[in-house]
């Protein structure tokens, strides 16, 4: 399964790309967002600590970290921002 | 069949409808079936030779059909097809004009008539029907609370105050610095070392003497927040750290007032109006803070000086909606705005029933000790961490040494090893003699570099990113460890003012 995912912010900054596509195994189990995180966090372990303020979104919906994707899914994370 | 979204300058051909169902199988039979139904329309799409006019524009699901198929662009039943003419005031009317539903402002306040003076100042919003007499009058009427006088709420008061609103309320206790200067545009050069506040009134006043001004010099609290929203009927949220952000949010929801969030990060912007009648809040998005020092304030990771105006008065924008009940609120709606590729996307959001302070159970019901949820606590000397507007870490004074006692330990000949993990580019602007740069992402892959035995100081801008540093290097065995509190600016101010400040 072939998902986009976007990131937005300081996590853009981390991976050094706003967007990449990743290929996800499929495992037991439906893949979740919470999933592509993880294997993203695995890449850049920078990323690991921001695993709880994050928000998500699947394509362009906000969604949870338990939301199950299809192929072809385009997944946003997005850190807070709090400049003003 | 198809839906066909006529603009506003169109309607008065189409009998006023905004939409218009229409059959065929191409853009070209569809505006056929459209003319049919709307014999008046003819004339301002089409030319004599029966060509669409030039100015004319129609899209087809937001695809412009002059890269597709011209009028030949098959349509399917369920498309949506825009007409949109060109219009000179560089606005672009997409025709999608749903109206909010009723404004925001209390319905039980007096609106006011408007002057000669008034009529003449505001002509250009009189003549559209969609502001007109009425709405100026409830623009007039209305009270809009500035959180901050700063990036955003710069621009965003500057044109509420142009537009005329009635009363504009701005909260701030900071004073102008010059490193404001780039991006706050209500502050001037001269205004250095004044308050923002006085800055702020003497700049709004000056561009509408007939509005309110009120002026709040005080760090907004859970104790006075919900006294200070009290009057006002919007919530302008321009502030600059995650407590108050919460504050603002939690304070708007309990009063059920909308608030216009804006926020910016270096070249990245994200607004949305939260809090409003059946619209999600920010604790819907983004139910817990994150932990202090992980999100960089402006002053840590920068800020493009035009991205607040941006953002500023897309706040302004949706106030001014809200306030005249006009057009389609950015309620449930997250707009992120990237300035280096010039792109805006928007998220759909929805109210979350589990929400503590807006879903059907709430727990939070009162405001609550906001620095202690996002995990700050207090500093002495510069005030509380909501006048910093940074992610203070929280101090421990056995891992930290001041600049006054690091000058000393210098003097003194010790050696201690400086690790300054600031970026390449900050490194240039200043440094303390004798530093070492590893950016605080390179720790990780280059501590090998340091000896775990020799005693380190580490050193940023302000002592956050320092502070992460050093427990990182603790985690990896280092054993004498020291943060420089207030990293360099706090060394400037203290030892060396030779140095430019950033």
């Amino acid at each position: 399964m072939r998902v986009t995912v976007r990131l937005f912010a300081r996590l853009r900054d981390i991976a050094g790309t706003a967007e990449l596509a990743r290929d996800l195994a499929p495992g037991a189990q439906a893949t979740t967002v919470g999933d592509v995180w993880r294997q993203l966090a695995k890449e850049f372990p920078e990323l690991a600590g921001y695993e709880r303020s994050i928000s998500s979104a699947v394509n362009a919906d906000y969604a949870r970290m338990d939301h199950v994707i299809r192929d072809g899914d385009e997944i946003a994370f997005l850190p807070p921002v709090s400049g003003g | 069949m198809a839906k066909i979204l006529i603009p506003t300058p169109l309607r008065p051909y189409t009998d006023k409808l905004d939409t218009v169902d229409a059959s065929g199988a191409t853009v070209g039979e569809l505006l056929a079936d459209l003319t049919r139904k709307h014999a008046g329309l003819k004339a301002h799409l089409y030319n004599d030779q029966g060509k669409l006019r030039s100015f004319v524009n129609v899209y087809v699901n937001d695809e412009d059909i002059r890269y597709l198929q011209k009028e030949l662009t098959p349509v399917s039943a369920g498309d949506t097809v825009s007409i949109i003419p060109s219009v000179a005031g560089g606005s672009d009317d997409r025709g999608t004009g749903l109206a909010a539903g009723s404004a925001v402002v209390d319905a039980a306040r007096p609106v006011p008539q408007l002057t000669n003076d008034e009529v003449k100042r505001y002509s250009r919003h009189l003549i559209m029907p969609e502001v007109g007499v009425d709405g100026q009058r409830k623009l007039k009427a209305a009270k809009v609370l500035c959180i901050g006088a700063g990036g955003l709420g710069s621009p965003a008061s500057m044109y509420l105050a142009a537009a005329g609103v009635g009363t504009i309320g701005v909260v701030d206790f900071d004073v102008v610095d010059f490193s404001n200067l780039q991006r706050q545009i209500l502050h001037g050069t001269p205004d250095v070392g004044r308050s923002k506040l006085a800055s702020a009134k003497d700049r709004l006043h000056a561009i509408n003497p007939e509005i309110q001004i009120e002026t709040y010099e005080t760090a907004l609290s859970s104790q006075n927040a919900l006294k200070l929203f009290g009057p006002y009927d919007v919530i302008l949220d321009g502030t600059d750290n995650f407590p108050t952000r919460y504050l603002v949010n939690d304070a708007c929801v309990l009063l059920g007032k909308p608030n216009a969030y804006g926020s910016i990060f270096r070249f990245e912007g994200q607004a949305s109006v939260f809090a409003a009648k059946d619209g999600p809040c920010y604790r819907c998005l983004y139910p817990e803070p994150p932990p202090p020092g992980l999100v960089p304030s402006c002053a840590e990771g920068g800020v493009l000086g035009v991205l607040p105006g941006i953002i500023g008065v897309i706040q302004a924008t949706e106030t001014v909606k809200l306030i005249m009940g006009i057009g389609e609120p950015l309620i449930g709606r997250f707009l992120i705005y990237d300035a280096l590729r010039m792109k805006f996307r928007e998220l759909k959001l929805r109210k979350d029933p589990e929400c503590p302070v807006c879903g059907t159970h709430p727990t939070v019901t009162k405001l609550i000790d906001y620095e202690q949820f996002c995990g700050v606590t207090p500093t002495q000397g510069d005030g509380s961490p909501l006048a910093q507007g940074g992610t203070p870490v929280p101090v421990n004074p056995a891992t930290e040494i001041t600049a006054a006692e690091l000058k000393q330990r210098l003097d003194r000949g010790d050696a201690l090893r400086i690790v300054d993990v600031r970026e390449p580019n900050e490194y240039q602007i200043n440094r303390i003699a004798g530093s070492v740069l590893i950016p605080l992402g390179d720790v990780p892959k280059r501590y090998a570099e340091l000896d775990p035995d020799e005693e380190i100081v580490v050193q940023c801008k302000m002592g956050s990113r320092s502070a992460k540093a050093a427990d990182f290097l603790r985690s990896v065995g280092f054993k004498r460890v020291l943060n420089l509190k207030g990293g360099i600016l706090d060394w400037i101010d203290k030892v060396d003012p030779s140095q430019p400040k950033y």
